[in-house]
Formats: structure tokens, C-alpha cells, sequence
């Protein structure tokens, strides 16, 4: 039998640590629900839904009982809907948004994601319509997510793409601006979008994926901080070490749940996403991990190379623990979820321009991120544009979530309420980019993206 | 199937025999025991077998579970597995 210490230690970790697993993300495509009319498509999709995920609720609440694990959130993903609904005569694409949010009620799933377009070098008329709906189909629904890839190593950074997605992140806000820009909260745009996250609000199902895969993403921010408390003033080769087998052991669990979830779904287990992915609840933040190794408040200087070795060390651990990794896996930095970037951000010790430097050495990128409600579609952009930069050139995903806080000003706080939390405006740049967002085009791919 | 049971909780008379009690009437059978006292802190895990049992894992679970609320304890099952895992390479 284990020692009473090892149940005891997984015990705590789950009681008093904050262990779970984030989520079950079921992948489903919908490339056979095509038809020339949005109501039809609509309607097949809602059908395909409810059929193949019916039981994941209930199999994830069955392990969560049997093993004592938490399972925090169930998700869907489906196909990016630009390419299920081109051949639609229609061009909103909305019904399907609130097919989507209908499927996802019936099913019991809190978010679903796939309301997505893949423009990373082009759009096509699909993709037009679909980034054209976003701001209607995010404010009518309630658990639709919606992304969009505006830039690939491939392929460079799709400018129009960059210029077009800050108009629509500012109508999406003015669209929600009762509920705080909600809608916002629920649209990423990606450089380097992955095909099999199973994270929100960047989820969808690629194409290159199979008809139904079930993806997990587990986390773990508060085992990884109490585990650094043990090693207090010893050097990084500790802290490392430290953090590397705390992942390994959160990432088992996460494998764990996901042979057992795809075995009692049928369905084939896709990727373990090897993510530190924060709450607002204390004592599950990111930010409290670096200060534990150091800094007085999170985003002082030390701070990306804090964030660098967590990272690292996060995957080193967790890649022995899964069969497949795949996802984002990294830490996560989403400012209002994360108790600690929300105090540092209000301390003004976190500001945006660190937040882009951080987000150079992690996984995903400015996240949850309020700015002013006055701030340009040409200033969003460019804040889009720089991010792409990073993921391009450093051949990574990164992304932007950001909220333009209609009619609040530096220093005022939005709430979202629950995993969203809260995000205290930041201020932004004031000096201007238009012309350089007028410029449009398409920032070519770099060097070393020619590797054949 | 196997699994672990932890009892934790303020030390009082009998928390062993009410719970093996309840899990004889399940015909669970207790394969381990191991338990500590520490100021006044009753700590207990057993290694059980539930193979042998017709009640699901969810109804042992929930009645281990309501044992425990009147008990004034916390009592748990979790398949082996996750130990295991978590534990051993």
C-alpha cells in the first residue's frame, strides 16, 4: 500500500492547493454538417452536438467521483465555423452562434469554442462573414467562444486581418458594454493558433483533427507555489527541480482523466494540454509562483526570467507524464484571472508593455486584459500586430484577449464574476498608429520559417 | 476494483468500528490499515477491495461520505489508480 504520507500529500494538494483538472474538451468536427442555408447548417450542428456529447458531462462528474479529482469545466470545440458555413447562401452567420450556445445548454458545457476563422494569409468569403458576426453572435449568446488567426511563422501576420479585428474587438465591447464587454472576454485573436487546444476561449477543432477526439488540460498553479515554499533561498537549479516534478505529478493525474474519459466516451484521447492555468481564487495564481522565487511584486524586473524558467520547467515535468502533448502547454498570464497579476496590476507594478515581454517567454499572450474604453481600433490592432510579432518570429502561439472597457478610464475595475474574475483597467499608449494599421497588406513570414 | 479510504478528522470512540462496520455490510473487503494519532488529529487510510461488492462506486462513496458528516470526520474513496500515478514511474 502507498505510504500515508503520498495519499495524504495528493490529498492536500487537491483540498488545499487547488489541484484539478481545468478541463475535458470534447473536439468535434462539423465538416458533414455543411448546406447552402445557415438554418439548415444550424440545425445539423445542433443535432451532431447533442448526439456525440451528450454523455461528457456525466463522464467527467462519474471520475471526478470515483478518483476524487475535480474536474472544473466540461467543453466543447468544433470545426472553425468560416469553413463549415461558406457554402451558405446567407452571410450571418449568428443563427449557428446561437445554435452553438443552445447545443452547449443542452449538453451542460459552460463554454464552447469554434466560432472561428484561420486567416493567417488570406480571407476568404467565409471567413468575411464569420469575422463580420462576431460582435452580433458573442452578445447573443452566452457560451459561444470565438477566435480568429490572423498570423502563422508560415505565413507572416495578415495586416487587414490585424486592422479589421480591432474594429471588431471595439464593436464586440460596445455590443456587451452592459455586461462590462463580456463579449471580449469570449474573442481571441492568435498568431500560431494550435488545432487541438482545449482551453478557452481559443478552442476550436481543427481540420487536420479526427471526426471526435477528447482533449485535456490540466493545471495546478497552487501546488507548483506551495511545493516552492519548501526551497526558500536555495538556487534556481532547486527551483527548477522543484517545479519539474510538482508537473509531472499534476500531469498524471491529467492523463489519467483523460484515458479514463476517452475510454468511457469512446472516443480516442487527443492531447494532455501541460498548462499552469490560474483562478482568482488565492492561492491558485501564476504571478504569487514568481514572487515565491523572489520578486517583491509580480512584473518588477526578474519577472520574465521567472516566468521563463516556470514555463520550461512545467513542460520538462509534465511531457514523461503524457502520452501526447499537445495544446498551448505553458503557463498562462490572463491578468484578471489570476490574484496576483490583479494586485500587481494595481500596484501598477504589472503594465502592459511587461505583460508583452512576459508573454515572449509563455505559453498564449496578453490575456484578459482591460484597457480604457476610448482606446482606438487602430491602437487595438497595433497591440495585436506587436503580439503576432513575438508569436511569429519566436515560432510560438501567442494571442490576444482584450477588453476595452466602454466608459471606464485607467484604474477602474471591471468584473466579470467567476473563473474571469476581474480586470482593473490598464492604461495603453497614447500616441498613435494609425498610419501604420492603414497600411494593410501582409508583414511577410520571417527566415527561418523556410525550413524545407 | 481496488481503492483508498482516508478518514480524517478529531479522534473519538469507534471511528474504526463504524466504518469497517459499513464497509462489511457492503461486503468491502479491507485489505490494509495504517493510523496515527497526533494531538488529538485522527488520521486513517485503508487499502480496500470492492470486487466482491454489489453497491456502486458512487452509493459507497456517498454513504462513506454521510458517515463521515455525522461523525464529525472526513471520509473518502478514491480508486488506487490516481496514487499510483501520481506516485510511482
Amino acid at each position: 500500500m502507498h505510504s500515508q504520507k503520498e495519499i495524504l500529500s495528493t490529498i492536500n494538494m487537491i483540498d488545499h492547493q487547488h489541484l484539478d483538472v481545468r478541463t475535458i474538451t470534447m473536439g468535434i468536427s462539423l465538416l458533414d454538417c455543411c448546406s447552402d442555408d445557415v438554418n439548415v447548417t444550424a440545425r445539423k450542428i445542433y443535432d451532431k452536438i447533442t448526439r456525440l456529447a451528450k454523455d461528457l458531462v456525466k463522464v467527467g462528474e462519474d471520475i471526478e467521483k470515483e478518483f476524487g479529482i475535480p474536474i472544473v469545466n466540461k467543453r466543447i470545440s468544433v470545426t472553425p465555423i468560416s469553413i463549415v458555413a461558406a457554402s451558405c447562401k446567407q452571410t450571418d452567420y449568428t443563427p449557428i452562434a446561437e445554435s452553438l450556445d443552445r447545443a452547449a445548454k443542452k449538453c451542460g458545457v459552460n463554454f464552447i469554442g469554434g466560432f472561428s476563422a484561420l486567416v493567417h494569409k488570406g480571407m476568404t468569403n467565409g471567413d468575411i462573414n464569420l469575422i463580420n458576426s462576431i460582435p452580433t453572435a458573442l452578445a447573443k449568446t452566452e457560451r459561444v467562444c470565438s477566435s480568429v488567426s490572423v498570423a502563422s511563422t508560415k505565413a507572416g501576420i495578415n495586416m487587414d486581418a490585424v486592422a479589421l479585428m480591432g474594429r471588431i474587438i471595439k464593436q464586440t465591447a460596445d455590443l456587451t458594454a452592459d455586461n462590462g464587454g463580456f463579449g471580449c472576454a469570449k474573442l481571441v485573436i492568435f498568431a500560431n493558433a494550435v488545432e487541438d487546444n482545449p482551453f478557452m476561449a481559443g478552442a476550436f477543432h481543427g481540420v487536420g483533427e479526427a471526426e471526435c477526439v477528447l482533449n485535456v488540460g490540466v493545471s495546478g498553479p497552487g501546488v507548483v507555489y506551495h511545493a516552492l515554499q519548501k526551497c526558500k533561498g536555495q538556487p534556481f537549479d532547486v527551483v527548477a527541480e522543484t517545479i519539474k516534478k510538482t508537473a509531472f505529478k499534476i500531469t498524471r493525474m491529467g492523463q489519467l482523466v483523460a484515458s479514463q474519459a476517452s475510454e468511457r466516451l469512446g472516443i480516442p484521447s487527443g492531447i494532455v494540454d501541460l498548462s499552469l492555468a490560474p483562478t482568482p481564487e488565492k492561492g491558485d495564481s501564476v504571478a504569487r509562483i514568481l514572487e515565491e522565487m523572489g520578486l517583491e511584486v509580480c512584473g518588477t524586473h526578474g519577472t520574465t526570467a521567472a516566468l521563463a524558467l516556470l514555463n520550461d520547467a512545467v513542460k520538462k515535468g509534465g511531457v514523461m507524464a503524457s502520452n501526447h502533448v499537445g495544446g498551448l502547454s505553458g503557463a498562462f498570464i490572463p491578468v484578471s484571472e489570476d490574484e496576483g497579476m490583479i494586485e500587481a496590476a494595481m500596484k501598477n507594478a504589472l503594465t502592459l508593455d511587461k505583460l508583452e515581454a512576459m508573454t515572449c517567454v509563455c505559453s498564449v499572450g496578453l490575456d484578459m486584459i482591460a484597457v480604457p474604453g476610448d482606446t482606438s481600433a487602430e491602437t487595438l490592432s497595433a497591440i495585436i500586430a506587436d503580439e503576432a510579432a513575438i508569436g511569429v518570429v519566436n515560432t510560438k502561439t501567442t494571442a490576444v484577449r482584450i477588453i476595452p472597457a466602454v466608459g471606464k478610464k485607467v484604474g477602474d475595475i471591471i468584473e466579470f464574476g467567476g473563473l474571469l474574475g476581474s480586470a482593473p483597467v490598464m492604461p495603453v499608449h497614447e500616441f498613435s498608429s494609425v498610419n501604420f494599421i492603414n497600411r494593410g497588406g501582409r508583414i511577410p513570414a520571417p527566415m527561418h520559417s523556410l525550413k524545407n | 476494483m481496488k481503492a483508498i479510504i482516508t478518514v480524517i478528522g478529531k479522534d473519538t470512540t469507534g471511528i474504526i468500528a463504524e466504518v469497517c462496520t459499513l464497509l462489511a455490510n457492503q461486503k468491502i473487503n479491507i485489505l490494509d490499515i495504517s493510523q496515527t494519532v497526533m494531538e488529538g488529529f485522527f488520521t486513517m487510510t485503508m487499502l480496500v477491495d470492492l470486487s466482491a461488492s454489489s453497491v456502486s462506486f458512487s452509493d459507497v462513496s456517498d454513504s462513506l461520505k454521510e458517515k463521515g458528516e455525522s461523525m464529525n470526520l472526513s471520509i473518502r474513496i478514491q480508486r488506487e489508480d490516481i496514487f499510483d500515478l501520481m506516485h510511482r514511474i
